[in-house]
Parts: structure tokens; C-alpha cells; sequence
């Protein structure tokens, strides 16, 4: 059975582009064929951090409107024959987008896909509602401070009233995705905590991605972090969300950076 | 002196019981009017299954053997007729329906499902999950009961009291229509803001050392009253 799954958080900046392709890209690599879909119609990301932005042809909106079948719009990334990418338009805006459009694409995904991964614009306007219309799933992905924090709950409330599953009387299975977690600001309480959190949002934890420049590093080589750098903390932290997506249960635990002696020793440079 | 008659046995019971029937009254063409019921039967089939139906011949002239043709074109139909009215009973045989007398004309009950009886309204809701930011609701007839939280950017506003079975972080306001006696109770108080009947606080002036705490708020006079519950 096919699972959509959307990606989420109302606030910008968060991480859902990153965390998308990552696990995307981590479940492709536990053998599931995975589609990763670009909502985000006019600002695109999906594409760069994929790495696929120069072999992009049709979009997500061609195809809503008859221009492009699905097949020719559906771009295989080179590293992982598993994993699919449906890039957005960059040239038009979120009112290109329908409801019966959008479903029909779902529906077929579905025929295709084991999962559907939904990458959705920040806001809580048009783009956004549509790429949470269909979900089975929700990542609701969180940055450990009050804005975001507050935004994840009114996203969850939509969730929970907007999508068709809701509208069935049905639920629609919600996870929280915390990342940029910096452990050490947060134990000097310069960040909300992994239990302040968890008491607003009141909603299981998939995981916990530690801050890292790795990340940064991936998106720039157009690399999801878990294929980029697969060592790395939030790379084992993606894994480990993807295995709990799965059904597989997994310590909780925030990964960190594995330093070598040298650094431990040469840790800090003197001023 | 013993004349008493024995009430005899009555064997045969006659009661009365009226029923209302459908009035056919065709008109000229007859073959015309047999189309229009063959509209009415096209559109909804089995309308007149089960249901009596009388012929109303007043405002025709028909010989014997048109009646008996027109009962024949009914029949195909599936209506039968319970009786005849508006004829001279010469015209009708042994083996057509009776002729009938005295109809009344009143008005068709048509079966529909009974309307539910309106419940009285109730005078409190329960919310059982948590309230998210953004949204609202809205209670005016009554208590609101939150089995959840109330997140930060959401209200609750209710005629009534507010009863919140979780953490307060958003607005929540009490006695909207006027009800200075309505309070408000949290299992913890982080609230925007409380209000009673107009009369509100903002987190601002809430006692930094009730937060966390639970906690109930009322209206004493003007003055907004907020204390621990424990």
C-alpha cells in the first residue's frame, strides 16, 4: 500500500526541503521505491538539493494541466534508482495548482510509488493546504524555538480538520521532526527542550536532527545528507527517522559528531 | 320475573374506518391523461403501489365500455381501483368497483420521515482533543470543556464557564454574554489572556508565580481575581 506523506511546518527555513530529500533519499536506500514531490510552485528547492535542476523538463503543474504526462515529468535520480523526483514550476505561482489536479496525481503516484513524499511550501495558504490534502502521513518538521514551534501547532490543527482523510472522520498519523537541535545550547537553556516541545505540540517525535554543517554542505553539492555524508550526525539521525517511518523502533537518541583525538585534544583554538 | 334476555352472541362484527384515497378525476382526451400518469409513474416508479385509489368520472361522459377500458388501462399500469364516484351507477357492472358517495376532500399525508423532535440544546461542550493555534471555538450557549490543551494563538470563548483539562497558552474567554459569574479553570496557567464578561487580563498582568500552576479565575465586582487551585 501506498503512503503519501507531507513534509510540513507553516514556518519557512526550518528544514522540510532537507528533510524531505533525505528521507526520501534514506528510504530509497532501505529498497523502497520513494517519489519526492516539489509543492513548492515558484520557488522551487526540491530540484537543487536533489541535485537534479539541470535535468528538469516538465513539472508538477504541466502535468496538472495536460501539458506533460506524469511519466515524462518524473525525473530518476542518478545515485539511487529507487528515488524519484516530480520537480514544481518555478515560472508560475500556487494558484496553478487544483484540488482535483492534485488528487488525480496522487491517485496516480499511488499506482506507482510505495512512498509519496509531499514537500510543502511554508505558509498555510493554497500550495500548502493542497500538498496536506492527500496525506496518509505528516512529518511535522520543528525548530526548537517558540515561532516554530507555535506554527507546527497550527499546522497540526489543520491537519487535523483540512485534509481529506480528516474530512472522512479518518486521522491523519502525525510525527514531529525536530532539527537544528544544538544539545549543548539546549542544555543551557538557550533553546526550547525536546520535552517543551513535545508538551505543545503533544505529538509523537520521529526524530531528532542535530544542528550540523553538514547539512549545509549536502544542499550545496545538490546531496541529501544522508548520501552525502552518510557518517555524519544528522545523516544517522535521517536513518534513524526513516527506520521509525518504516515501523522499525529505534532508540531515541541525538546523534553527535563523532570527533577524532585530534580534535578532542585541539578542540579550542586560543585567542 | 326472570325475562332477562341473555345477550346473544354477535357473530359477524361490523366496524367503520375511514381511509384516504387517491382521487383520479381524468380528463378528455382520456388517452392524454393516460400519458401525463405515465410521466408521473416514468419519473417516480411504484408511486402508487399499495395506495387506494378512487375514480372521479364527473367530468367525463363515459359509455360502459370506455370505463371498463379505462379500468383496464389502470390495471396495466399497476393502480387498481377501490372505487368509482361521479357516475350513474347504470353504467357500471357487477364487476367493475363499487360506486362510491360521500367523499370529503382533505389534504395528502405524505410519508415522510418524521422531523426528529428538537432536543433541547445543550448548555456545554466538550472538546476532547487539544486546541490548536489558530484555532477557535466559539461556545455561547454554555460551558466549554478542553480535554487537551489550548495552544498558544488559539481561544476559546464560551457564555459559560471554561474548564481546560491541560495546559492554558491561549486566550480564553469566559461569560461572553454577560455572565459575570462564569470562571475559568486550567490544569496550567501560561495564558495570552483571560477574560470574564468584558473584563480581561493579559499574561502581562497575571502573578508570574501562578504560572505553571493550576489555577482559576473570577469576576469579584470589577476586579478579575486569578489563585491557585491547590
Amino acid at each position: 500500500m501506498a503512503k503519501v506523506l507531507v513534509v510540513t511546518s507553516g514556518k519557512g527555513g526550518v528544514g522540510k526541503t532537507t528533510s524531505t530529500a533525505a528521507l526520501g533519499a534514506a528510504l530509497a536506500q532501505m529498497g523502497e521505491k520513494v517519489v519526492v514531490v516539489d509543492f513548492d510552485v515558484g520557488l522551487r528547492n526540491l530540484d537543487l538539493v536533489l541535485g537534479a535542476e539541470r535535468r528538469v523538463v516538465f513539472d508538477l503543474i504541466n502535468v496538472v494541466q495536460g501539458v506533460a504526462k506524469l511519466t515524462q515529468a518524473l525525473i530518476r535520480d542518478k545515485r539511487l534508482e529507487n528515488l524519484w523526483l516530480l520537480p514544481a514550476s518555478q515560472t508560475r505561482d500556487k494558484d496553478a495548482l487544483t484540488d482535483e489536479g492534485v488528487g488525480s496525481i496522487i491517485a496516480d503516484l499511488r499506482t506507482r510509488f510505495d512512498w509519496i513524499l509531499c514537500d510543502s511550501p511554508a505558509g498555510i495558504e493554497r500550495g500548502a493546504t493542497l500538498a496536506m490534502r492527500y496525506a496518509d502521513e505528516a512529518v511535522i518538521v520543528t525548530n526548537p524555538e517558540v515561532s516554530s514551534v507555535r506554527d507546527s501547532d497550527r499546522i497540526i490543527g489543520m491537519l487535523d480538520s483540512k485534509t481529506v482523510k480528516a474530512e472522512k472522520g479518518l486521522r491523519v498519523e502525525k510525527h514531529v521532526l525536530i532539527t537544528r537541535y544544538d544539545p549543548v545550547r539546549a542544555s543551557r537553556g538557550e533553546m526550547l527542550s525536546i520535552d517543551d516541545i513535545l508538551e505543545i505540540l503533544a505529538t509523537p517525535l520521529l526524530g531528532i536532527i542535530p544542528e550540523s554543517q553538514d547539512v549545509l554542505l549536502a544542499s550545496n553539492v545538490g546531496s541529501p545528507v544522508t548520501l552525502n555524508n552518510a557518517a555524519s550526525a544528522p545523516a544517522r539521525a535521517y536513518v534513524d527517522a526513516a527506520r521509525r517511518l518504516m515501523g522499525e523502533t529505534v532508540d531515541m537518541v541525538v546523534p553527535v559528531e563523532r570527533k577524532g583525538l585530534m580534535n578532542r585534544l585541539l578542540g579550542r583554538r586560543a585567542a | 320475573m326472570d325475562a332477562i334476555a341473555k345477550p346473544s352472541h354477535q357473530l359477524v362484527r361490523m366496524r367503520g374506518r375511514s381511509y384516504v384515497a387517491f382521487v383520479f378525476a381524468p380528463v378528455v382526451p382520456i388517452a392524454g391523461w393516460l400519458e401525463e400518469i405515465d410521466a408521473t409513474l416514468n419519473r417516480s416508479p411504484g408511486f402508487f403501489v399499495g395506495k387506494p385509489v378512487v375514480l372521479d368520472l364527473s367530468a367525463v361522459d363515459l359509455s360502459q365500455s370506455a370505463i371498463a377500458h379505462l379500468i383496464a388501462s389502470l390495471e396495466q399500469r399497476n393502480i387498481r381501483i377501490l372505487g368509482i364516484e361521479g357516475v350513474d351507477e347504470a353504467r357500471l357492472t357487477t364487476s367493475m368497483p363499487p360506486l362510491l358517495t360521500g367523499g370529503r376532500p382533505c389534504v395528502l399525508i405524505q410519508n415522510e420521515p418524521k422531523k426528529p423532535e428538537a432536543k433541547p440544546k445543550p448548555n456545554s461542550l466538550v472538546h476532547d482533543s487539544p486546541v490548536r493555534s489558530g484555532q477557535s471555538i466559539v461556545f455561547t450557549e454554555g460551558d466549554v470543556t478542553v480535554l487537551g490543551s489550548v495552544g498558544s494563538g488559539a481561544e476559546i470563548v464560551a457564555g459559560g464557564s471554561i474548564h481546560i483539562y491541560g495546559t492554558l497558552r491561549g486566550r480564553a474567554m469566559a461569560g461572553v454574554n454577560g455572565n459575570s459569574a462564569a470562571r475559568i479553570y486550567c490544569q496550567k496557567i501560561e495564558a495570552e489572556l483571560l477574560a470574564i464578561d468584558g473584563y480581561y487580563q493579559t499574561a502581562e498582568d497575571i502573578d508570574a508565580s501562578l504560572r505553571n500552576r493550576p489555577a482559576q479565575a473570577w469576576l469579584e465586582g470589577d476586579i478579575m481575581k486569578i489563585t491557585a487551585l491547590n
